[in-house]
């Protein structure tokens, strides 16, 4: 492990530590209560899941095109991190949806693309546990595509929905909630950058081992 | 570019005389779409009547189970004598090889919705010759996107392993734009106040993810199947 | 169109992960050679023959085509290669003949039908060229899959068990017609475990045990002996 990673993994830490006072320091919503500070988490998980994805779909392209090898490594890392921050940003939505509308699942078009993403990357490690051999790069090309379908899946999820009595919008904030808003972001993008580079160096250790495995075998 | 279009025609052509040949592929998922319409009826149709608006779900719905059954067929035949590896052996430019099977698998779908539309139409009472041309291009633009995604797909997991479960996985959630597309689009046909507005739209949308999947595809095809 | 009389494997490695597909092979054969392929199932064998047939790529090494590489040349390159896989690359659904033109166009030759005519006519399948596939014996679907892999005249031959359920006169034919390609100037390399049909006719022999090239015995016996000698020395 790095310096650099140690450090973005401890300020992470704190970071998460302190954040029920910051959030508790936001200005209290009147009509949501409590829960809405649920908010403060599922927004940064929702943007590092829609990050991973990006990363992952840029690494793949690489992967297939430039051969770089590396970026199979880095390119795992990020659809797994996509697929852990995905979940996180979709078990925190419904527990939102449940104060501001009733009920759990009202398909609202942000969670419900980001469900169909997430079903996206949930089939890329399913191809990478059972495609057999070669399927890191048949993977790569689904990440590829997957990236390459996030625009679609959006307009076409939202304008699904809105052929429907709209529900409701995520509720502007108000300038205050900023700041904690941004904290948790910053948290939340340390936590990953930091699990990105872990797991990406992991992929290329064992790489690594193959390799040196290779050569005793050799011998 | 015409050695693109050769290469591309006699892929097709091939596939044509084997299909009309054995009938396989075509005769079996044609049984399925005509299976599963009725499925869908004991689960829609209450006390006679189908409920509102579920034609345009059940059509394209049977369109994806037997296109992604039709695909895999397809590929199967390819893997059986290893042509496909005869193929990829060949000088010819790899992705025509891809462009070729995809219009293959284009025509065996057309001819799979030109019995499943009228089916639909009969047996959930929808209108379907009441904007025919509208009708026809979301069918065309749909299959298109399905089958260009489904075919690169097909065609890579050939050396897979578990390739039969794979296949459905990651092709559903990468063609839901087609889906929710080519499902509202066909139902802003179908409902009383036809909504042709609303069809234009989700045609455009349809068009749009063609030509980035069918440009996608033909550009990773080559890098794909070279192991 | 780019030619070659050389086929060089220089450390030529495939790995899948940590297992270990083929270490290390060179050799070198020449226009008229025919270099055998020897080693028990799983010796690396078929994946030998798909990196020279440039469907595969080497982890390690490299194949060298005269001047040329497979990750330079590409398509031209392949124009070069004729390649019968341990699977047909027939379409049963299709006649022999009609098998035959399809491939050679696919080959772009300008004449493919008159070329698979005359393929038909060396397999002595004239009579039923328009007969499917489906519809011949193991020994003369054999026979159609040689001509299609010979149909563009390659200059690199990859056949992968060529003689397997061919019954004895059918392989003395397949020896003949290998002769016949040889004087030709044709760079063969099979893959084979019938050691005493290719006796004498292989100008060099690669053993292959797991993966890995073993030493050919000094001694000059039959082909099987050797064979029998140089599993048992590793």
């Amino acid at each position: 492990m790095t310096t650099a990673v140690k450090a973005q993994l401890g300020i992470a830490a704190l970071m998460f530590a302190a954040s029920p006072w910051v959030i508790n320091a936001a200005p209290h919503e009147a009509t949501m209560g409590l829960v809405y500070k649920i908010y403060f988490y599922h927004m940064p998980s929702a943007w590092m899941f829609m990050l991973g994805a990006i990363v992952a779909g840029v690494a793949s392209a690489r992967f297939l095109f430039a051969k770089r090898q590396a970026s199979d490594a880095t390119a795992v890392a990020a659809a797994e991190l996509a697929v852990v921050f995905g979940l996180l940003a979709l078990v925190t939505g419904p527990l939102w949806a449940r104060k501001a509308w009733g009920v759990w699942w009202v398909w609202d078009a942000r969670l419900t693309s980001s469900l169909m993403l997430f079903l996206i990357f949930v089939a890329y490690l399913l191809l990478r546990q059972f495609g057999g051999p070669g399927s890191e790069k048949l993977s790569a090309g689904l990440a590829l595509f997957g990236m390459a379908n996030v625009p679609f899946i959006y307009v076409s999820v939202n304008y699904w929905r809105t052929l429907h009595p709209k529900t409701s919008v995520v509720p502007t904030l108000p300038v205050e909630m900023g700041i904690p808003l941004w904290f948790c972001v910053t948290a939340f993008l340390l936590l990953f950058l930091a699990l990105l580079s872990l797991r990406a160096t992991l992929e290329r250790h064992r790489a690594r081992i193959d390799a040196l495995y290779l050569s005793h075998d050799e011998a | 570019m015409s050695a693109f279009l050769r290469v591309a025609a006699l892929v097709v052509r091939k596939d044509l005389t084997v299909e009309v040949r054995s009938l396989e592929v075509v005769s079996t998922t044609l049984f399925f779409a005509v299976t599963v319409v009725l499925i869908f009826a004991f689960g829609f149709v209450k006390e006679g009547v189908p409920m509102d608006g579920v034609a345009a779900a059940i059509l394209w719905i049977t369109v994806a189970f037997s296109g992604t059954l039709a695909l895999g067929r397809t590929f199967e035949r390819e893997r059986q004598a290893d042509t496909l590896r005869a193929l990829m052996l060949a000088p010819a430019d790899r992705p025509a090889l891809y462009a070729g099977k995809l219009v293959g698998m284009l025509l065996l779908m057309a001819l799979v919705e030109l019995i499943l539309v009228p089916l639909v139409g009969l047996l959930f009472q929808a209108p379907i010759f009441r904007a025919p041309f509208r009708l026809a291009g979301l069918l065309a633009a749909g299959t298109l996107g399905f089958a260009a995604i489904g075919t690169l797909f097909a065609a890579m997991l050939v050396r897979a392993r578990s390739r039969d479960v794979l296949l459905p996985v990651l092709l559903y959630p990468m063609t839901v734009p087609v889906m929710i597309a080519g499902v509202r689009g066909t139902a802003a046909l179908f409902q009383p106040q036809p909504d042709a507005g609303m069809a234009q739209f989700w045609f455009a949308l349809l068009v749009f993810f063609d030509v980035v999947f069918v440009t996608l595809a033909l550009w990773t095809f080559e890098p794909l199947m070279t192991d | 169109m780019s030619d070659f009389d050389t086929v060089t494997a220089d450390g030529v490695g495939r790995h899948y992960g940590r297992r270990r597909a083929l270490t290390n092979i060179s050799f070198t054969a020449r226009a008229g050679d025919i270099v055998g392929l020897l080693g028990h199932n799983g010796a690396g064998k078929s994946t030998l023959l798909s990196i020279l047939g440039t469907l595969l790529a080497a982890s390690t090494g490299v194949v060298r085509y005269g001047g040329m590489t497979s990750a330079v040349a590409g398509a031209s390159l392949r124009a070069r290669i004729g390649m019968l896989g341990h699977d047909l690359f027939l379409y049963p659904e299709l006649s022999a003949r009609e098998n035959l033109v399809f491939f050679g166009r696919l080959y772009d030759m300008p004449d493919a039908a008159r070329a698979a005519d005359a393929a038909l006519e060396r397999a002595g399948l004239s009579a039923r060229a328009g007969d499917l596939v489906s519809s011949f014996s193991r020994g003369m679907r054999q026979r159609v899959a040689l001509e299609r892999a010979l149909l563009h005249g390659p200059r690199l031959l990859l056949l992968d068990e060529p003689f397997t359920g061919l019954d004895q006169a059918s392989a003395a034919a397949l020896v003949g017609r290998l002769r016949e390609e040889q004087a030709r100037g044709v760079v063969t390399v099979l893959a084979t475990h019938d050691l005493d049909v290719v006796d004498g006719l292989l100008s060099e022999v690669v053993f292959l045990q797991g993966g890995k090239r073993v030493a050919a015995p000094a001694s000059s016996g039959t082909l099987r002996d050797r064979y029998r000698e140089a599993m048992h020395a590793s």
